[in-house]
């Protein structure tokens, strides 16, 4: 290693790392299109190349790729959702982001740090239970603990019963982490590369030609694409998206606001998360406070930032941690969620018989990136949904089967 | 701050009001419970001109909002008795 490093260094030969092969012309026609180049439209591409030896593939963003949601999150990832499908699914894909950055040869900065729910009323603890018992059930670590405990486990929080809402207790989480949300959409994208998947960044869909029930071609800002298959993969777009496709969705797009404080000296190892609050906060690496809460209150597709949302998320997160009063806030912004009723996603087939969705993401579906990516890739080439994701059908609306997903979604993404 | 016209209260602190969602038509009492799911949970979500029923929480009064999805502008509020039957407004 020492040795290699220095020929570098003495060496003249800086070789071109770029992450995407450079920018090509579109075909004429690829076996399946995919609208979307967040992770969830690369990590689908990837699979298909990898698992499914389907490597006439494009994905198209209108802007560049990773600059949704999924540059914009903060990166948490757990599995003690409240559903028995939910939890599985959650645990199948924080199993795949485990080895993650081997598969895709770069670091996600991968960091199991613990997850701590605060609990301030009755309900929340009954709540917890709950959701404690169908995740052990599963065979996910999850636990709900007493104020003791939450004191050792964070003696930063203030667990004095003298505010408003003192702390009762908390579902822990132990294998609760944090992901270099960045890195995920560039190791999918640059691996997908790789196998042959054209990446086309700056690239909007603005309408689909369809004959007889089916997609017969994309039209984007760059032309017309002919296509086997359409997966949509848009996040907060998704319903302007799909209306163009001739289908609606049991879906609202509101914003999400989060935001950063200045860096400070490393004091906060786990990610605290209140519900009744509605506000959450961890560490990165780099010292700073990420920090977000609820989504705002009313449908948007603007990605504004507001007072509003700062002040409701300040006076609360003072109260967990006084001392955070004298720190600055430094960046804020927005993100654009997809909200369904039940707070569980839509993963699988649609009206159209050649085109795929995965939707309703909302606020919560960074951590399932690998597994919607790699079901989604099954979907596509079988055209059938596998089990692990058969029970988000978009039909559950209409069947009134859905998932109830909301007591372990709405604020701790 | 943002301000909500309220057509009873005059200009107000928009958190004090709650949105509940596009102004549409109920279907009849006896249609399929299909037609009932596509009421309940599908929405049109569109980028664009939007018409809502808001409602001011401390003198619960409901009322129409139109406002911009694009660019968070709230164009005219109005009340329910400006509703035209086809849920227009007038
Ligand atoms: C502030 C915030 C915090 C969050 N925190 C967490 C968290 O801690 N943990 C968690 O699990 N989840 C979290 N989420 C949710 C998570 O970010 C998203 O659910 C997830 O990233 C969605 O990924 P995606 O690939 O589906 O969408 P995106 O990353 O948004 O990708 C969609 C892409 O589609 C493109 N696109 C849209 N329309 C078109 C078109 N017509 N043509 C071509 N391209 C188009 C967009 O440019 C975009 O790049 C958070 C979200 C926000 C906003």
């Amino acid at each position: 290693m020492p040795l290699r490093l220095l020929r570098f260094g003495l060496g003249l030969a800086r070789p071109d790392t770029r992450i995407l092969p450079l920018p090509q012309e579109l075909k004429p026609h690829y076996d399946v299109v995919i609208v979307g180049g967040g992770g969830h439209g690369l990590a689908a591409a990837y699979y298909l190349a990898r698992q499914h030896g389907i490597t006439n593939v494009a994905v198209l963003d209108k802007g560049y790729i990773g600059g949704g949601n999924t540059g914009r999150n903060t990166a948490i990832v757990r599995s003690n959702y409240l559903t028995d499908d939910g939890v599985r699914f959650y645990a199948e894909s924080m199993r795949l982001y485990q080895t993650l950055s081997d598969e895709l040869d770069i670091n996600l900065m991968y960091s199991q740090r613990g997850h701590l729910t605060l609990a301030h009323t009755d309900a929340s603890i009954r709540t917890m239970r709950w959701r404690a018992e169908v995740n052990k059930h599963l065979g996910v670590e999850s636990e709900l603990i007493g104020p003791d405990e939450v004191a050792r486990i964070c003696p930063q929080l203030n667990l004095s019963r003298d505010v408003r809402y003192p702390i009762l207790g908390a579902l822990s989480h132990p294998v609760g982490a944090t992901v270099r949300h960045d890195a995920v959409a560039w190791g999918y994208a640059r691996a997908a590369g790789r196998l042959g998947v054209a990446i086309h960044q700056g690239t909007e869909v603005v309408g689909f030609a369809i004959e007889g029930g089916r997609i017969t071609a994309v039209e984007t800002t760059r032309g017309r694409i002919g296509c086997g298959k359409v997966l949509i993969a848009v996040a907060g777009r998704s319903s302007l998206v799909c209306n163009m496709a001739g289908f609606r969705l049991p879906i609202r797009t509101v914003p999400l606001q989060a935001c950063v404080s200045q860096p400070v000296k490393r004091f906060l190892d786990p990610i605290i998360v209140s519900g009744s609050l509605h506000c959450y906060i961890w560490q990165s690496q780099r010292g700073e406070l990420v920090m977000g809460g609820a989504t705002d209150p009313y449908p948007l597709y603007s990605t504004r930032s507001t007072l509003d949302f700062k002040e409701g998320l300040m006076a609360h997160m003072l109260e967990l941690l006084p001392f955070l009063g004298e720190v600055k806030i430094m960046r804020q912004w927005a993100g654009l969620s997809d909200m369904t009723p039940d707070f569980a996603p839509v993963m699988g087939k649609t009206p159209l018989s050649n085109c795929y969705l995965t939707a309703g993401w909302g606020t919560w579906g960074f951590k399932a990136t690998p597994a919607s990516g790699k079901a989604m890739a099954a979907c596509v080439a079988d055209d059938r949904p596998p089990e692990l994701i058969a029970p988000f059908r978009l039909d559950r609306f209409r069947e009134l089967d859905q998932l109830g997903e909301a007591g372990a979604a709405s604020v701790g993404h | 701050m943002k301000i909500m016209p309220c057509p009873l209260n005059g200009p107000r602190n928009i958190q004090e009001f709650i949105c509940r969602g596009e102004v549409r038509i109920p279907p009849a009492a006896d249609a399929s419970a299909e037609a009932w799911a596509e009421y309940l949970f599908y929405r049109e979500n569109k980028a664009g001109i939007v018409r809502e029923w808001w409602c001011h929480l401390p003198t619960t009064f409901w009322f129409i909002a139109e406002r911009d999805t694009r660019t968070d502008e709230i164009i005219r509020t109005y009340t329910f008795d400006a509703l035209d039957e086809s849920g227009s407004g007038r």
